[in-house]
């Protein structure tokens, strides 16, 4: 599947099929951190996305002083 | 995965509620969440006119949707800071939300009205840009809020963001900003009220909040913001919250409910915010502690220097 990154962005191929926790975990990604979207709706984390699937990690974190 | 409300599948899992929900039922939440600290921080009343701090991103864009959603009488402002292509991404991008839905948006270019930009005061004043940039948008919001006769302020601080300012404050124990560091200020000479009603709200809901409701805001982020301070802090904080859920929510709660009134208390008077002697600016006629305010001065200093050329672009 692809894997859309952000900050840098970037795109992964990541084989399938993966859970979403296993998939941040094997980018050692914070679930905090992130949300996984496909075809601009949310995935939830229990998912398992397919070979097939195309979905953006997008990072939730924003960074402004004030 | 089910909604916790009507057990249909989920779409989000909140792990400080301990709780999943579906598109509908978590739009509610936000709203519902959004209403509570209305009301339990007494920030406004149902008739109130407010001037929403909009920069494009997901915070503001949200927040002015859901008080539209419950209601409420808000217009938007934003304000241009000149920082290269993230400016002009999320002037589009906050232009284009407000006439999607025909609501009132004010727009103040800093260029165009003051002869100067946010990364070309940081070079004349030599501090961060962040300083220059937050001096500017206190001082314009602040403005057209008294000039526009609004009740309220409202900016898009949501949880994570006030948990990451009280942790800085913290580890320094920066005690006269414990003092201040509330989610409502009253309105005092010259300055206007300000509220954030998306304290309740983590980061990572209002990323779903835009993603659910099909709000485009703009994800890059300010490149100036790259390495600061704050998100060390929230990197601190997701990293403790992933092994204990609730502990952001705990942390910051618990100081409103436990702490901040000690710091207030202690704070001497001459700190308090609400007792520092201020005069009226002779060039622009708002509060101030000097002959003209420190807004001004920073125009005057900075109007007409030579731009800086942006060598970092819009992705940090
Ligand atoms: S990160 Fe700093 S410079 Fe960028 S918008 Fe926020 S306060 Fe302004
Ligand atoms: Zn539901
Ligand atoms: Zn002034």
């Amino acid at each position: 599947m692809k894997v859309h990154l952000r900050n840098p962005s970037r795109t992964l191929d990541v084989p399938g099929p993966v859970s979403i926790v296993a998939l941040l975990q094997r980018l050692e990604l914070n679930r905090e951190t992130v949300l996984v979207i496909r075809s601009g709706t949310l995935v939830p984390g229990d998912a398992v996305l397919e070979d097939a699937d195309e979905v953006e990690i997008r990072p939730v974190i924003s960074g402004g002083a004030t | 995965m089910k909604c916790r409300v009507c057990r249909e599948p989920a779409v989000i899992d909140i792990r400080r509620h301990n709780a999943n929900f579906c598109s509908e039922h978590f739009l509610r939440l936000c709203r519902d969440q959004v209403a509570r600290a209305i009301k339990d921080f007494e920030m406004f009343e149902p008739g109130a006119r407010l001037l929403v701090a909009v920069s494009g991103g997901k915070d503001s864009l949200a927040v002015w949707d859901i008080l539209r959603e419950l209601g409420y009488d808000a217009d938007g402002l934003y304000i241009g800071l000149g920082i290269g292509e993230y400016s002009d991404e999320s002037g589009r991008t906050t232009r284009a939300f407000a006439e999607q839905r025909g609501w009132p948006l004010q727009i103040i270019d800093l260029r165009e009205a003051y002869d100067y930009d946010v990364p070309t005061a940081a070079k004349v004043t030599k501090r961060v840009p962040c300083s220059a940039c937050g001096l500017s948008k206190r001082h314009l919001f602040d403005q057209a809020a008294v000039e526009g006769g609004y009740d309220a302020v409202v900016t898009g601080h949501n949880l994570d963001d006030e948990a990451a300012v009280l942790f800085g404050n913290t580890l320094r124990w920066q005690t006269d900003y414990l003092a201040r560091q509330l989610p409502v200020l009253p309105a005092r000479s010259g300055f206007p009220r300000k509220v954030k009603p998306l304290v309740r709200l983590g980061e990572r809901e209002m990323v779903a909040y835009c993603v659910l409701r099909g709000i485009d805001y703009i994800v890059e982020e300010c490149p100036m913001a790259a390495g600061n301070k704050h998100l060390g802090y929230k990197e601190a904080l997701n990293a403790i919250e992933a092994q204990s859920p609730g502990s952001k929510q705990a942390f910051y709660f618990g100081f409103l409910d436990r702490a901040q009134a000690h710091f207030a208390a202690a704070a001497p008077t001459a700190e308090r915010s609400d007792a520092v002697e201020l005069t009226t600016c002779s060039s622009c006629g708002g509060p101030s502690s000097g002959e003209i305010c420190a807004f001004c001065f920073l125009v005057r200093r900075t109007a007409g220097a030579q731009p800086v050329a942006l060598t970092v672009k819009g992705s940090s």
